[in-house]
């Protein structure tokens, strides 16, 4: 229950930043942010109480005493996307500050509404 | 769970929190790029704790160490510090 609440709370902390902050390098933070608490709370679903990790060892042979294997399988595929569409937004970003010279979004006259 | 790991996860979920609050508040934008990594390190070892090895060591090596050194190089590309609000 506890990592079920930890995981809402960077949740928000990360959808405050993409909303509230105007640094563009913030935004991309928190961005980062939302995907660290996505798949926190993706891996604390397929939790079980006093199971052992999903490999099959020598001491634990059957899978009946262990933890869900799907959820940390479709979180390891979620880590990796995420990096690489951290680095296509860094790139942007990169890009835009050529273009405008500031990170400032409030400052970049094409973006403004 | 064992106490002891209940005590320690929750140590670990308090300075995940309180680092990801660090690196939205922070001014200087090398530093939050820091403390962002460090937010997602603790992350991976809570992962260990809830028996995801893997996730845990993809976690460490993808999310904490290569998305940071990408956002070191996109920092040094532009602006060292935040100006505004």
């Amino acid at each position: 229950m506890i990592f079920y609440i930890t995981a809402l709370i960077i949740i928000g902390i990360g959808l405050y930043a993409l909303i509230i902050k105007s640094n563009l390098i913030k935004k991309i933070i928190g961005l980062d942010l939302i995907e660290t608490g996505i798949n926190l709370l993706i891996v604390s679903i397929g939790y079980i109480d006093g199971k052992e990790a999903p490999i099959f060892t020598f001491n634990v042979r059957n899978a009946a005493s262990m933890v869900d294997p799907v959820p940390q399988a479709l979180t390891l595929t979620s880590i990796v996307i995420g990096a690489s569409e951290l680095a296509l937004a860094a790139a942007f970003v990169v890009l835009l500050y050529r273009k405008y010279g500031t990170l400032n979004v409030k400052k970049i006259r094409s973006l403004k509404w | 769970m064992n106490p002891v790991v209940l005590i320690f996860s929750y140590i670990l979920l308090l300075a995940s929190i309180g680092l990801s609050l660090i690196s939205i508040e922070v001014k200087d934008l090398l530093a939050a790029v820091i403390f962002m990594g460090a937010a997602s390190l603790i992350v991976s070892l809570i992962f260990l704790i809830l028996q995801a090895p893997d996730v845990a060591m993809s976690e460490a090596a993808i999310g904490a160490a290569l998305t940071m050194a990408i956002y070191v190089i996109a920092v040094k590309k532009t602006e060292k510090e935040d100006k505004d609000d």
